[in-house]
């Protein structure tokens, strides 16, 4: 690991003052940067960590929303009777990510901002159609995660937390890379209270993605069968060592069904 | 001495709770990366980001300067040091010895795999080491590289070493291959099969390291290192390569912690830590980081082979013809040539009574981590060669798996294969009847049709291998090629109060070695397991060893300690004769006393050990004091453990997900000493061998030669969830050459499983017409097997 500066600012003024002057990068539970930081593949000269900023952390309901904040740690949502009431698929989401290392360290809001094209949180946000708030802004799911560990945050923009809307139904199913248990395909499907279905996608592009040809299957039908009879397109998707394109798009369909199925079940 | 002395019943094959668990389970073994030593430096190894390059020029002139640097090296600063040593001298089919290019202890002027050390950073901090490194500029001019072994082989492909053309290292063949070729000929069926056994990357859960240092005062060095074999280690090191005295040099393998065969060989790293240690006046550590063990470890397997299996119309097995092509990577590793010929083609009889047997096997040079034993060596891909096309052969004859393996086992013993083995002994219904029963074969047409009903495809595989253990003797060894000895060395050290401590060759790196041979020493001797110790992995404390691999510590090793423990009862007789006042022939020894036979006159084995120290009334004329013996053994066979492993999958055609939802072993490793030992050295070998089957690859990139799998992001080893319970057992048919009757355990689970698997794989996938799968039987290669096989339907 390359020498860095280390700063614990206390409230999200003083962070985002702190990514301004020192051009560094804000650390939250560090799964990813940490380890790119100690094989050398990353050098970000200071690092803002977010710790000790009491209200970027924690879980509650306002009216039909579900408001997760940055810093909260995939265990404490994995465990949390809040989200299990408003979305229990967000539990499974949670409950998958990693190992239990990663997920007693690791956060929601890190993990969108690093938006890692196998990662998890991205297709359940999307899936949702969640909205982020940020130390400057909202920005809706659908604008956010705009390309491989790419999204619209600004350099000394901060997640502050994430609002899921209520959902009628939804369900997650990962298909994990045999090696990383990463996603090779992660599939979150989910109808809103509105009725509208969306299907969002990660492992099997550079960035997730939303499913649009078996949202209109599910739309019609929703069913495991609708999903599992769509043909996804492979144009685009990832091809590597684990998996080729057409693996992926065929994937892609057989976890929607199972997330239907699952969402079904809940 | 027979297996059936009443002495050695006691506490042999009891599961003695292991002696060395305490330390390991409280965190205080003591590895390399534990050695602190003062004024300790720290070392980084730069490495070739090419696949294959010519080094134009390196200017260290920056790193020399950095901040916290000692010292800088490249192959240029190594006058005088030779190149690592090959240990096996293969003869080619053509007469002449194989291509043995230098391999350079850090690059000569070129580069040939993504790796390969070009320099060597000494610095006070590691973070200083790297730092300088970075600064390091290397002017490489890229050549085109080849990775895979057959395309080495093909004209045109990029020339690695001057020493060996067209990429070859030999073409050597064993068996008679007219008698071959008249038995296919006349046979009435005859099975193909075209196969890869896929490359490993070994994985020890502690990577290699080392800590080297040089005193100034008497010019004698000390290398803490993580080997399997320290007294080979220092044997190849001073008298082949840094050219230096062998008794200056000290050795200590301390705890190790796995090492699967990757950890007995020399490799460059420690060499030149040794050479450094006196150029800078600093004790020098290296610990690989997990990235540097996948690019550098020697890797495992790396076979393409074609096969066909000759049968008349009743599935005898007339003939089997066996062409083989086996990358060697760039350099020789140590053990390198004979793991594709002595330890492979020589296993192709298997259970099998197949009169006729020809093998030919290409060793190529590639662009690829040099390739050496992984836990097997030679015998898995043996025995997935001769399982895999077993199977095809009675699926494509009708003919039940077991039946076409009854039809064909070897029931008379000794029994010469046509490849030059000889096995002693076994009982191969035996272990497939047991393996039958326990794996419930008869209840597996019920769960493959509830499986169906759930839209999932069951199979049943079976693989009945063999294996040759405790490579043996020396003699026929060197005369085959080998460049060592291939004995082990034991000293039994009794103290003057009965106490033992026994030093031995054989080293433990996992195997448990502290508590089965302390077994041994305290059934034979009549003491209780606890006050024996055992000491291994120093060249400084045992008298000497070639350590562990191949299956060999017990086997080997435990006769060793065996011997010499003859030689300290048999002392005690003289001993224990004069304090009796009796004839040295009427002594007996049983369960720890001396006494004289038909009377109730005795002496406890720790009065004799007392009276040899202190020798007030002792035959001081004709016997020396003291209590203490060494003895080497030189075996005069291999051992053949052998066994039938079943394996049941379940498929998921959907996503080609493969389930393993039971294995079954049954095993014949000989006696055994230790039930609890030998069960979890099964399961380790199950759980590599499920991997290689199911998740382990190893890919290099065609193009640029770069290493695709250089982490466990994308390199599968195997996890708990990987697997099932594994339902093991053993059989005894004991070893008739050895006094312990054993015949090593160590590798069986790795050699057995993949076939199993794999042939379950097959046959699970057999109603849908898929013809092969190879290894691993990852998701995306059995959904497209099953998407190819319907398009062809």
């Amino acid at each position: 690991m390359y020498a860095i500066d280390v700063q614990q600012p206390k409230t999200l003024n003083d962070a985002t003052a702190a990514l301004k002057a020192s051009g560094g990068r804000p650390l939250a539970g560090g799964q990813s940067l940490v380890a790119a930081m100690k094989l050398r593949l990353s050098q970000p000269g200071t690092l803002v960590d977010l710790a000790a900023i009491p209200d970027l952390r924690g879980i509650r309901k306002d009216g039909h929303r579900l408001i997760i904040g940055a810093m909260t740690r995939h265990a404490d949502i994995a465990a949390s009777d809040v989200v299990k009431s408003a979305v229990p698929a967000l539990v499974t989401v949670a409950a998958g990510i990693g190992d239990r290392q990663v997920r007693n360290m690791g956060t929601i809001g890190g993990s969108i901002a690093n938006n890692d094209p196998a990662a998890d949180w991205p297709a359940a946000v999307l899936g949702c159609g969640a909205t982020i708030r940020t130390s400057s802004r909202t920005v809706a799911a659908d604008d956010f995660f705009t390309g491989m560990f790419e999204t619209a945050l600004a350099p000394d923009e901060i997640i502050t937390a994430v609002e899921f809307p209520s959902q009628k139904r939804a369900g997650y199913e990962k298909f994990p890379n045999p090696a990383s248990r990463f996603a090779l395909v992660g599939v979150f499907v989910a109808q809103g209270d509105n009725g509208e279905v969306r299907v969002a996608v990660t492992g099997a592009a550079s960035s997730v993605f939303r499913a649009t040809a078996i949202e209109t299957a599910l739309q019609k039908s929703f069913t495991a069968d609708a999903a599992k009879a769509t043909r996804v397109d492979a144009s685009g998707l990832n091809n590597d060592l684990h998996g080729s394109a057409e693996y992926r798009a065929h994937l892609v369909s057989i976890m929607a069904a199972r997330a239907v199925a699952a969402a079904a079940a809940t | 001495m027979g297996a059936n002395d009443s002495a050695l019943k006691s506490v042999m094959g009891q599961p003695v709770l292991r002696k060395e668990d305490a330390r390991f389970l409280t965190g205080t073994g003591q590895f390399t990366d534990d050695v602190t030593m003062a004024r300790q430096t720290y070392a980084f190894f730069l490495r070739s980001p090419h696949a294959h390059a010519t080094i134009r020029a390196i200017d260290v002139a920056k790193a020399k300067a950095a901040p916290g640097v000692v010292g800088v090296f490249t192959g240029a600063d190594l006058t005088g040091v030779n190149g690592l040593p090959c240990g096996w001298l293969i003869t080619g089919s053509d007469g002449k010895p194989m291509n043995e290019p230098p391999h350079p202890v850090l690059a000569q002027g070129k580069v040939r795999y993504v790796g390969d050390a070009v320099a060597l950073v000494v610095a006070e901090s590691i973070d200083a080491a790297k730092d300088a490194a970075e600064t390091i500029s290397v002017d490489y001019d890229v050549l085109p590289s080849v990775v895979n072994p057959v395309d080495a082989l093909k004209p045109g492909a990029p020339q690695i070493h001057e020493q060996a053309a067209g990429n070859k290292c030999y073409t050597w063949a064993l068996g008679d291959k007219a008698a071959v070729d008249a038995a296919f000929a006349s046979a009435a069926h005859v099975t193909k099969l075209d196969i890869v056994n896929n490359r490993l990357v070994p994985n020890a859960i502690e990577p290699r390291a080392a800590v080297a240092s040089w005193n100034r005062a008497d010019d004698a060095y000390t290398l803490y290192v993580t080997s399997q074999n320290p007294h080979v280690e220092r044997l190849l090191m001073t008298a082949f390569v840094l050219g230096l005295p062998e008794h200056k040099v000290r050795v200590i393998a301390p705890d190790v912690g796995g090492g699967f065969g990757s950890k007995i060989y020399l490799y460059p790293e420690e060499t030149a830590m040794v050479w450094a240690a006196k150029r800078v006046n600093r004790p020098i550590k290296w610990v690989a980081e997990r990235s540097e063990s996948f690019l550098s470890d020697a890797h495992g397997r790396d076979h393409v082979t074609h096969a066909e299996l000759a049968l008349d119309a009743s599935g005898k097995f007339l003939a089997l013809r066996v062409q083989t092509t086996a990358n060697m990577g760039a350099y020789l590793s140590t053990f390198a040539s004979c793991i594709p010929t002595i330890l492979y083609a020589t296993l192709l009889a298997g259970q099998y009574t197949t009169p006729a047997i020809f093998c030919e096997v290409t060793a190529v040079f590639t662009n690829t981590a040099p390739v050496d034993a992984y836990r097997g060596a030679g015998r898995p891909e043996a025995t997935y060669v001769v399982e895999r096309i077993v199977h095809q052969a009675a699926a494509e004859m009708g003919i039940a798996q077991d039946e076409i393996r009854r039809r064909n086992f070897i029931r008379e013993f000794p029994y010469q294969t046509p490849v030059a083995l000889s096995y002693d002994i076994g009982d191969y219904d035996q272990t497939l009847d047991a393996a039958m029963a326990m794996a419930d074969v008869a209840g597996f047409a019920a769960r493959k049709a509830e499986a169906k009903r759930r839209g999932k495809l069951r199979g049943l595989g079976y693989a009945s291998y063999i294996e040759a253990c405790g490579l043996a003797p020396s003699n026929i060894a060197g005369s085959l090629g080998a460049r060592a000895g291939l004995f082990e060395a034991g000293e039994v050290r009794v103290h003057p109060t009965g106490s033992v401590t026994v030093f031995t060759g054989s080293h433990s790196h996992g195997q448990g070695h502290e508590t089965t041979f302390a077994q041994v020493v305290a059934a034979r001797l009549g003491v209780p397991v606890e006050n024996v110790d055992v000491v291994h992995g120093d060249t400084g404390r045992v008298p000497f060893g070639m350590g562990t691999y191949g299956s060999r510590s017990l086997s080997v090793g435990g006769t060793a300690i065996v011997k010499a423990l003859d030689k300290i009862i048999a002392k005690g007789k003289k001993i224990a004769a004069h304090l009796l006042e009796a004839a040295e022939s009427d002594i007996e020894f049983n369960d720890g006393k001396f006494s004289v036979a038909g009377t109730d006159r005795s002496k406890t084995f720790g009065e004799i050990a007392l009276t040899a120290y202190v020798p007030h009334n002792y035959p001081l004329d004709k016997l020396e004091p003291g209590l203490n013996e060494t003895a080497f053994y030189d075996p005069t066979n291999f051992t053949y453990p052998a066994g039938t492993h079943i394996c049941e999958v379940e498929i998921d055609p959907d996503t080609g997900i493969v389930q393993v939802v039971a294995f079954t072993a049954s095993d014949d490793f000989g006696n055994v000493i230790n039930p609890m030992i030998v069960e979890g050295q099964v399961h380790g070998g199950l759980a590599q061998g499920i991997g290689q089957a199911l998740l382990e690859h190893c890919v290099y990139d065609a193009g640029s030669g770069q290493l695709l799998t250089g982490s466990m992001m994308d390199y599968a080893l195997p996890r708990a969830d990987d697997l099932p319970s594994f339902n093991v057992d053993t059989k005894v048919t004991p070893c008739t050459h050895n006094p312990l009757g054993a015949k090593g355990c160590g590798e069986a689970g790795a050699i057995g499983s993949p076939a199993a698997l794999m042939n379950a794989v097959h046959d699970a996938l057999a109603p849908l017409g898929v013809a092969h799968v190879d290894m691993p039987a990852s998701p995306h290669r059995v959904w497209s097997a099953i998407l190819k096989a319907r398009a062809n339907a």
